[in-house]
C-alpha cells in the first residue's frame, strides 16, 4: 500500500489508563501509519461512527479495568451492522487469555497481551491490512 | 465500490460513502479528479471556516463549540481536522477530534481528519478536494482546522471565506509572534482562554497591530471567548455570518471565490505542465547532466530551461 | 560537609586509583556499557567518595528524623516505634465479597483498610447507568448508596481500624457515606481515621477517573479540607499522589515534581478559600510508586520529603512543623510486573517493598504476582502481604532510622533528585500552575515522552525485562485467575431498584434539591450531601446533581 495506513486508537468504556494507547499510536506514526486517537470515555457508537468517518483500515482497543468481554464484541458487532467488512479490528491490555478465542470468534482478529513489543503489532498491522 | 455509486449514496446522507469518497480523492489521483467532475453541480453552497492559531491556542475546543452553536439552529456542518506529518516516518498523530468526540455521533455533522502529508502551507494538498466533498454532501458550513504559526502556514487563505485567527494570552511571545502576514489573513481574531491573566493586553496588542495594519475595508473584530467554558461563542458565531453577509454584499465574496478558483486552475495547469515536461524529457538525468553542464560554465540556466520547454512550445 | 584538606587528600588518591588501579582493569576489561543509568535514565557513576557530597550540610540539609526538612523520616522513631502500616489495597465485584476480603487480610496480619471501587462508582455512575455496562465489580468494589457502604464495613468497628478509600472525583460522597456508617456503628466522626485520596489534578494527568472541571472539582476539595479540619480531624483530606503519574511512565524526578506541584496547586486552593496553612496542611499526605531501581527510589522519596518541607516553609510560611512533614503511602510498581512468569514478580514487588522501607514509607501496598493478568486471588494476596510481613520481622532493616543516609551515592542522588523535580516545578509555575499546566498538556506531553522512550528502550534491548525480552520460556496460560462473575452487575442492578423501593424518595428528592442550591451556591456542600447520603440516595443520583451544576471534564491531549 503506497498511501499511510489509517488507524483507529480507541480506548472504549471508562477506563483511564492511556500509556499504552499512547506508546502505540507514536509507535504507529512512526512507522509511516496515520493515527486517529479518540481519548478516553469512548462508547462502541463512539468509536464506530469515528471508524466510518475517518475510513480507517485498523480499529485498535485497550482496556486494562475488565470489561473487554463486553465492549471489543459490541464494537464487532456495530462495524458489522453498519456494512464495515473491511477493517482490521484488534484489542490490547489486561485480557486474560481463557477469554481470547471469544473475542477472537466475536470478530476481534488479535489480541495484544501485556509485553508484546509495537514492533510485533506494526508487523501485523502490515501483513493484516484488508484493503489496497 | 465504484465511484458513481458512492456518489449517488453520498448525495443522499451516507456517510460511509462520503468518507470512502474522501479517501479516494486523498489518494488517487485519476479517481479524484472523476470524483471532483462528479460533484461539481453539487457544490458552492457551503460556507467555508478557517480556523487557524498557534498549537495550544485551544483550536480544537472552539471548533468544537462553533459547530454547536451551528447545529442547533439547523446547520449541518462538515469539519476538517488537520495535523501536521511527521518529515521523517511519514506518518501522524491525528488528535483534534479529541476535543469534538461527543459530536461523533450527531447526524449532522461530518468530522474527518487528514495528515499535511508533506504538503507545506498548513494544510494537506488533497483538502480542496475533500471539501467539495462535504459541500456536495450538503454540509453548509465546513470548518477547516489547522495549524498557522508563521507565514509559510498561510494556504488556508486560499480555501477559506472567513478565516478565524485564534490567539491566546501568555503563550510567550506575545507581540513578536504576531507577524505580519498573520494578521491579513484573519477575518476576526478570537481571544481564546480569555479568564486568564494577560487576555486584555493581547486584545490590546492584537488592536494595535491591527491599527498599524493599512488597507482595510473592514476592521476584523476581535473576540474574547472562554471555549472551555462555552463562553463568546455566540458572539463569535454571530460575527462568523456577520462576516459572511459582508463578503456578500460587498462583491467581496464572488472576488475571493473567483481568485481561489483562478489558483485553483493555475496550479492545476502548472501541474499538468510540469508532468508533460517530465515525462517528455527523461528529466532526471538529462536534468543531471544538464546542472554538470551549468557548473562547467558551458550553458546557464536559462538555455537548459528553453531546452526543456522545447517540448510544449 | 568535609574538611578541605581531607577532601583535597581524597581527590589525588582518587585519581591515583583511577591512573593505576582502575585503569589496568579497563584495558583488560572494559566495562559492559558506556554510561550506567537509573531505570529514570539518570546518569550513575563508578564511585561516588565524600567529594559528591562536598556541598551538603548534614545539620540543615540531612539533618534528624521527624525534624525540619524531615530528610532523614516522618518521625523521630520510625520502625522502632511501629512498622509502617500495612495496608493492602482490596475491592472486587459486590460489597458482601470485599467485607470477607477485608475480613480476610485483617486476620493475616494487614494493619489498614484499603478500598478499591469500580470504575463506574468513581466516575460517579450507578451500576444500573448505561455507561456502567461490563465494568461493574471489575476493578473494585461496587457501591451505588450507604446500603452497599454498610455490608462493606459489616463486622468491621470503624473507630478501630484506619481506612484509605482510593476514590477521587466523587471522594465527598464516598466519605459522607463512610461517616453515616459510622454513625450507625455509635462511632462519631471526630474518632474516625483514614484518608480519601481526593486528587483530581492526577486524574487529569494520568488516571482518568475525572468527572467534573478543575474548578468547581477545587471547591469539592476545599470543602472537604474545611469540612474535616472541623468535624473530622483525624482523616487525612488528600493523598497527593505520584504513583500513577509514575505508572504513566515517568520518571522519579517527574513523578516527584509534578506531585508536588500538584500539592502546591491545592495548597493554594485551599489558602484562597480563606483556610489557614497550618490548619489544613498537616492533613495533608502524599502517595508515590515504589519502581525497580532501589537506591534511585530510596534516594527519591528522600528528596521528596526534604523539597516538600522548604516549600511549605519558605513559599507557603507555615509555621507549625506539622505543615512541612510529607507523610506518605507506597505502592509497588505495577507498571514492572508481568504476565510472563508471573512468579518473578513476587521477586519484584519485594524488592520495590525494601525500597520502600529504606525510604521510609508510612504506609505500604505491595501487589500480587497476578497483576498483569487479573485481581489477585486470595493465595497471591497473601504472598504480598507477608513480603511485607518478612522484611519488618526476618531483615533487620527496621533496626535503625534512614540506613542509607550518609552513602555518597544516596545523598548525591537524593540532592540530585531534588533539583531536578524543582526544575519542574519552576517551569510548571511559570506556565501558571499545575492546573493550567494540564490544560496545556505539558505534564502529560512530558509524562508520554518518558514513557515512550522507556518502552523503546525494552524493545531495542537497552532494557532488560526478565521473562520478556530475555530469558523468555514457553509457557502454558496462567490458571486459577480471580474472575469478576459479569452476573454482579445484574445483582447490582437488582439491590439499586430494591433500596429505591424502601427509601423515602420524597425527601430523597428534597435532599437533592438543597444540594443543587448548595451547589450553585457557594456554600459547603459536605453535609448537603451527608444529608442526601443518609436517606440514601444513589451515588449516581448525588453526582447526577453535581454533574449537571458544574459541567464535565473535557480532555486535552497532547501525544
Amino acid at each position: 500500500m503506497n498511501r499511510p495506513i489509517r488507524v483507529l486508537i480507541a480506548k472504549p468504556g471508562l477506563d483511564g489508563h492511556d500509556r499504552g494507547a499512547k506508546v502505540i499510536a507514536r509507535a504507529l506514526r512512526d512507522a509511516g501509519m496515520e493515527v486517529i486517537y479518540t481519548g478516553l470515555r469512548q462508547t462502541p457508537e463512539q468509536i464506530v461512527a469515528t471508524a466510518v468517518q475517518e475510513d480507517v483500515d485498523v480499529v485498535g482497543m485497550s482496556i486494562l479495568s475488565g470489561a473487554h468481554n463486553h465492549l471489543f464484541p459490541r464494537v464487532a458487532e456495530l462495524l458489522k451492522e453498519q456494512g464495515v467488512d473491511d477493517v482490521l479490528i484488534i484489542g490490547g491490555g489486561v485480557i486474560p487469555d481463557d477469554d481470547i478465542q471469544g473475542l477472537k470468534e466475536a470478530g476481534i482478529k488479535e489480541i495484544f497481551t501485556p509485553g508484546t513489543e509495537t514492533s510485533k503489532m506494526i508487523e501485523y498491522i502490515k501483513n493484516n491490512v484488508q484493503r489496497q | 465500490m465504484e465511484y458513481k455509486q458512492l456518489v449517488e449514496k453520498m448525495l443522499i446522507g451516507d456517510k460511509r460513502a462520503c468518507a470512502k469518497l474522501i479517501t479516494a480523492v486523498e489518494n488517487e489521483p485519476e479517481k479524484a479528479e472523476k470524483i471532483i467532475r462528479e460533484i461539481h453541480q453539487y457544490t458552492g453552497n457551503a460556507h467555508i471556516i478557517g480556523i487557524t492559531g498557534p498549537p495550544g491556542a485551544g483550536k480544537s475546543t472552539l471548533t468544537d463549540k462553533i459547530v454547536k452553536a451551528l447545529v442547533s439552529e439547523g446547520n449541518k456542518v462538515g469539519v476538517i481536522a488537520i495535523d501536521p506529518t511527521s518529515p521523517y516516518s511519514g506518518g501522524s498523530i491525528l488528535g483534534d477530534r479529541i476535543r469534538m468526540q461527543d459530536l461523533a455521533l450527531n447526524p449532522d455533522v461530518f468530522i474527518r481528519s487528514m495528515g499535511t502529508r508533506g504538503y507545506l502551507g498548513g494544510l494537506s494538498k488533497y483538502t480542496k478536494n475533500a471539501l467539495k466533498i462535504l459541500d456536495a454532501a450538503g454540509y453548509n458550513y465546513i470548518i477547516i482546522e489547522t495549524v498557522g504559526v508563521g507565514q509559510s502556514e498561510v494556504d488556508i487563505v486560499k480555501i477559506a471565506d472567513t478565516i478565524v485567527m485564534v490567539m491566546v494570552p501568555g503563550l510567550g511571545d506575545d507581540i513578536q509572534s504576531i507577524k505580519a502576514g498573520i494578521m491579513e489573513i484573519g477575518d476576526i481574531f478570537a481571544i481564546n482562554k480569555s479568564d486568564l491573566f494577560g487576555a486584555d493586553r493581547t486584545a490590546v496588542e492584537v488592536n494595535m497591530m491591527l491599527d498599524l495594519t493599512m488597507d482595510m475595508d473592514r476592521r476584523p473584530p476581535v473576540v474574547k471567548v472562554v471555549a472551555a467554558n462555552n463562553e463568546g461563542i455566540d458572539e463569535l458565531v454571530n460575527e462568523i455570518k456577520e462576516h459572511i453577509k459582508y463578503l456578500k454584499e460587498s462583491g467581496k465574496f464572488e472576488e475571493r471565490r473567483k481568485n481561489n478558483l483562478k489558483l485553483e486552475v493555475v496550479e492545476l495547469i502548472e501541474e499538468e505542465l510540469r508532468k508533460i515536461v517530465i515525462s517528455h524529457t527523461d528529466s532526471e538525468n538529462k536534468l543531471d547532466s544538464e546542472v554538470i553542464e551549468i557548473l562547467n560554465k558551458n550553458k546557464n540556466v536559462y538555455e537548459v530551461r528553453d531546452e526543456f520547454l522545447k517540448v510544449i512550445k | 560537609m568535609f574538611d578541605k584538606e581531607k577532601l583535597s587528600h581524597i581527590k589525588e588518591a582518587r585519581q591515583q586509583w583511577e591512573e593505576n588501579v582502575l585503569a589496568k582493569t579497563l584495558n583488560k576489561a572494559p566495562e559492559s556499557k558506556e554510561e550506567f543509568k537509573t531505570v529514570s535514565g539518570s546518569v550513575v557513576n563508578r564511585l561516588y567518595t565524600p567529594e559528591d557530597i562536598a556541598d551538603i550540610d548534614y545539620e540543615s540539609e540531612i539533618g534528624y528524623p521527624g525534624q525540619y526538612p524531615f530528610t532523614r523520616g516522618y518521625q523521630p522513631t520510625m520502625y522502632r516505634g511501629k512498622p509502617w502500616t500495612m495496608r493492602m489495597y482490596a475491592g472486587f465485584a459486590t460489597a458482601e465479597e470485599s467485607n470477607e476480603r477485608y475480613k480476610y487480610l485483617v486476620s493475616q496480619g494487614s494493619t489498614g483498610l484499603s478500598v478499591a471501587f469500580d470504575l463506574p462508582t468513581q466516575i460517579g455512575y450507578d451500576s444500573d447507568h448505561p455507561l456502567a455496562q461490563g465494568e461493574v465489580g471489575k476493578v473494585g468494589v461496587a457501591i451505588d448508596s450507604l446500603k452497599d457502604m454498610e455490608i462493606l464495613f459489616d463486622g468491621i468497628p470503624l473507630d478501630k481500624v484506619s481506612t484509605s478509600m482510593t476514590i477521587n472525583a466523587p471522594a465527598a460522597v464516598l466519605l459522607a457515606m463512610y461517616i453515616a456508617v459510622a454513625e450507625k456503628q455509635g462511632v462519631s466522626p471526630d474518632k474516625l481515621r483514614g484518608t480519601i485520596q481526593n486528587d483530581i489534578l492526577k486524574e487529569y494527568i494520568a488516571r482518568g477517573t475525572y468527572i467534573f472541571p478543575t474548578e468547581p472539582s477545587m471547591r469539592l476539595i476545599t470543602n472537604i479540607f474545611e469540612y474535616c479540619s472541623k468535624e473530622v480531624p483525624k482523616w487525612n483530606t488528600i493523598s497527593i499522589s505520584g504513583y500513577h503519574i509514575r505508572e504513566a511512565g515517568s520518571t522519579a524526578a517527574q513523578e516527584v515534581g509534578f506531585t508536588l506541584a500538584d500539592g502546591i496547586a491545592y495548597v493554594d486552593a485551599a489558602i484562597k478559600a480563606g483556610l489557614d496553612v497550618d490548619t489544613f496542611a498537616p492533613r495533608l499526605s502524599f502517595f508515590f510508586n515504589s519502581h525497580n531501581d532501589l537506591f534511585e527510589e530510596v534516594a527519591k522519596f528522600r528528596a521528596a520529603r526534604r523539597l516538600w518541607a522548604k516549600i511549605m516553609k519558605d513559599r507557603f510560611k507555615a509555621k507549625n512543623e506539622k505543615s512541612m512533614m510529607l507523610k506518605f503511602h507506597t505502592q509497588t510498581a505495577g507498571c514492572t510486573l508481568t504476565a510472563q512468569q508471573p512468579d518473578n514478580n513476587i521477586i519484584r514487588v519485594a524488592m520495590q517493598a525494601l525500597a520502600a522501607v529504606l525510604g521510609g514509607t508510612q504506609s505500604l501496598h505491595t501487589n500480587s504476582r497476578d497483576e498483569a493478568l487479573a485481581l489477585p486471588t486470595t493465595d497471591s494476596v497473601t504472598i504480598a502481604l507477608r513480603t511485607q510481613q518478612i522484611i519488618a520481622s526476618e531483615t533487620g532493616v527496621t533496626n535503625t532510622v534512614d540506613p542509607l543516609a550518609g552513602s555518597y551515592y544516596i545523598e548525591a542522588k537524593t540532592k540530585e533528585i531534588e533539583e531536578e523535580a524543582m526544575k519542574y516545578i519552576t517551569k510548571i509555575d511559570e506556565l501558571g500552575g499545575a492546573a493550567r499546566a494540564i490544560d496545556l498538556g505539558y505534564i502529560q506531553k512530558e509524562i508520554s515522552d518518558s514513557a515512550y522512550k522507556y518502552q523503546m528502550e525494552i524493545e531495542s534491548l537497552d532494557r532488560i525485562v526478565v521473562g520478556v525480552n530475555k530469558y523468555q520460556v514457553e509457557e502454558e496460560p496462567p490458571k486459577g485467575l480471580l474472575k469478576v462473575d459479569p452476573v454482579v452487575g445484574e445483582m447490582q442492578k437488582k439491590k439499586i431498584e430494591e433500596t429505591k423501593a424502601q427509601r423515602n424518595n420524597a425527601l430523597v428528592n428534597e435532599k437533592l434539591e438543597s444540594l443543587r442550591k448548595a451547589c450553585q451556591g457557594t456554600e459547603n456542600v459536605m453535609p448537603f450531601i451527608l444529608d442526601a447520603v443518609r436517606e440514601y440516595a444513589t451515588l449516581g443520583e448525588i453526582c447526577g446533581v453535581m454533574r449537571e451544576v458544574f459541567g464535565e471534564y473535557e480532555q486535552a491531549v497532547l501525544l
